[in-house]
């Protein structure tokens, strides 16, 4: 199982790099939400993420919270993500991971969800609050099911970690542009570049970059120097404001970011 | 014999951990350095000493509650008078060592959570007595139930910000200092109220809550010639629980109790028994007891306490459960009221609705074990806070008065 990683690898050859989008299940119900992950897809994102709705998400700012607060009073049961998973990539032909908090994942049992994630068709998932120290299931699971995983890297992270967040991480690193939580920033600081070069001198291949990504401008900068651009709170906020045809429609604009990067 | 107060995490037995972004860990490591190196430098914990004695009163004094006892089938009963520490409570001990620790590590901006207000009180406090900026996330629920506590901690120079997200508690207060940490480490150390969280806070707020414990227990020998029969304390995150327990866990012949806020009953939906009826789990940083859903979502917990009102507790408490060292019961909001209405008539003591919870464990254990038990409390806070509650729940203040 490597689509993330065969994904981020053929754009490379081409000289491009990967729009990633993140979108949470249920939000604003569940059909729409999948319906809006289909309409990024066609519409110039590479890789989906999809959000797992949880009570307590300590990297997330006020748009996915609101968000997934929504998607939880409006009845979001965890089995609802495979079958999200299913149903967009029975429409579309691109990865699709999940990005959970960890207790679900640990509630569910980190076996039986990676079963249930290989048979839905998912890529693997992005884990914000396990770091690979805590991580002897999910690494388990994740090696027998060949499910990608993905750990993140901040630029407080140590050399030593760095070097760890690479060697265990299989698809890409979600390298955290910046110290904080999600949420679109007008300004990016120069912390996702030096981390991104630091991330290659630990031996890491692909290197993605999320937080505070909102526009095609800020697209087209990262890709300059990374592997892919995560855009999360733009893309629900426009959503949450105009639909899936406004959600498609942003993901369209920063796709434009992507064309004259390299 | 045991040897279970060596245990210094990350983990206890099963339990404990560091479930956090990796944005933190840098600062966690650092916080863990350092508290290696300040509890083994007798310059610090000189200074910390000092701040207990001469700024919040330590020892705090134990007093036997006779006329109280009269109604726990006559076993003896030793208050551990935390009430009569500094701004009120057990959180002085823990922020002011926090603080210092800040100090050392150079950061010039604190925060923290807080439920009762009685951490956020004590951390402004802190802040104040050392000059250091501070921000306290609370509740918004919390803030309208604790007022005077929200009034002090601005008196004290602190920002306090009401947390609208969520069940707008202390679980939420929480996430919302956790974001700020990750946005502000550079220069905010994140003063941690009680025994949960990631590694190290269960360990360094044990440490610097077992004072309580070793005072108690040599006052205790002082008193009656022998260790008490059992120790009791009220359970929200748990540090006064583990505060007082520390110095008996390998005394064998001593029983813990340690008693959960039980709201509306355990088998109503509205409690905070988080050991009782929770299962494990990882929430803010920990894996632990929690109240969750069957998908893992955290439930909300209730509990007319606002410091106990938490679904969570701290990894060691978890630990000592399953061990059997420890046990874990409930008590509803009306049996801590009324424990609460009893040891003010009869004592002249008015107690935390928290610290009522211990107080009504107090009186059933002391039917269970008899007139020769010997039964120390940790009276862990003062009820001043609590008098607007009080005045609603008992009906003790006259229609169409307010105070100005």
């Amino acid at each position: 199982m490597t689509q993330v990683h065969d994904t981020l690898a053929a754009l490379r050859r081409d000289g491009s790099g990967a729009l990633i989008g993140y979108l949470p299940v249920g939000f604003p119900d569940f059909q729409t939400s999948v319906d809006a992950a289909v309409a990024i897809a066609e519409n110039g994102v590479d890789i989906i993420e999809l959000g797992v709705p949880y009570s307590d998400p300590v990297m997330d700012g006020a748009a996915i919270q609101a968000a997934t607060v929504q998607a939880l009073a409006g009845g979001f049961k965890l089995a609802h993500v495979f079958e999200a998973v299913r149903q967009i990539r029975a429409r579309v032909d691109v990865p699709v991971l999940l990005m959970t908090y960890w207790n679900p994942v640990i509630q569910y049992g980190p076996e039986r969800f990676a079963d249930d994630l290989l048979a839905a068709g998912g890529a693997g998932l992005i884990t914000p609050d396990l770091i690979p120290d805590e991580g002897a299931d999910w690494l388990a699971a994740s090696d027998r099911t060949g499910l990608e995983r993905i750990f993140l890297a901040a630029p407080s992270s140590s050399d030593e970690r760095l070097k760890t967040v690479s060697d265990l991480s299989r698809g890409f690193v979600y390298t955290v542009s910046t110290m904080g939580i999600t949420g679109a920033r007008s300004e990016m600081d120069g912390a996702a570049r030096a981390l991104t070069t630091r991330l290659r001198a630990a031996g890491e291949n692909f290197a993605c970059v999320g937080l505070g990504i909102s526009s095609a401008e800020q697209v087209r900068d990262v890709l300059s120097y990374a592997d892919g651009a995560i855009v999360g709170s733009a893309l629900v906020s426009a959503l949450a404001e105009g639909g899936v045809p406004a959600v498609a429609a942003k993901a369209a604009e920063l796709a434009t970011g992507k064309s004259e990067s390299k | 014999m045991t040897d279970l107060r060596s245990e210094t995490g990350p983990y206890f037995g099963a339990f404990g951990g560091r479930y956090s972004p990796e944005s933190l860990i840098a600062a966690l490591d650092e916080l863990t350095e350092a508290w290696e190196s300040a509890r083994n430098d007798e310059a610090f914990l000189d200074e910390f000493r000092a701040l207990l004695r001469d700024y919040v009163g330590r020892p705090s004094i134990i007093t036997e509650v006779p006329r109280f006892a009269e109604h726990a089938g006559g076993a003896r009963i030793i208050l551990k008078r935390e009430d009569l520490n500094h701004t009120g409570s057990h959180k002085i001990n823990n922020a002011l060592g926090q603080v210092l620790l800040t100090k050392r590590i150079g950061k010039t901006r604190v925060i923290a959570e807080t439920g009762a207000g009685q951490h956020g009180v004590a951390t402004a406090t802190a802040a104040a007595l050392f000059g250091l900026d501070c921000v306290i996330y609370m509740g918004e629920v919390d803030t309208e139930r604790q007022a005077l506590n929200v009034a002090r901690m601005r008196l004290l120079g602190a920002e306090v910000v009401p947390v609208k997200t969520g069940s707008r508690t202390l679980k939420d207060a929480i996430n919302d200092a956790m974001r700020d940490w990750v946005t502000n480490v550079e220069n905010t150390n994140y003063i941690f109220g009680t025994v949960a969280g990631p590694h190290p806070f269960p360990a360094l707020v044990r440490d610097l809550q077992k004072v309580i414990g070793e005072e108690a227990r040599q006052q205790v020998l002082d008193l009656t010639g022998t260790l008490p029969t059992a120790v009791t304390a009220c359970v929200g995150g748990g540090s006064n629980a583990m505060g007082i327990f520390h110095a008996f866990l390998d005394d064998e012949d001593v029983a813990l109790y340690g008693f959960e806020a039980a709201g509306e009953g355990v088998d109503t939906p509205r409690h905070a028994a988080t050991i009782t009826k929770g299962r494990p789990g990882v929430l803010h940083g920990a894996r632990s007891y929690l109240l969750q859903d069957e998908d893992g979502q955290t439930i909300e917990s209730h509990s007319i306490s606002a410091g106990l009102d938490y679904p969570g507790v701290g990894p060691e408490h978890s630990w000592l459960a399953d061990l059997g060292r420890a046990q874990y019961r409930p008590i509803t909001d009306a049996e801590a009221m009324e424990a609460f209405r009893l040891l003010s008539r009869t004592e002249g003591i008015i107690p935390a609705i928290e610290s009522s919870h211990a107080l009504a464990g107090t009186l059933k254990l002391g039917r269970e074990l008899g007139p020769d038990a010997t039964i120390l409390v940790s009276l862990s806070g003062r009820g001043d806070k609590d008098m607007e509650t009080a005045g609603r729940y008992f009906d003790l203040i006259d229609e169409g008065a307010t105070q100005l």
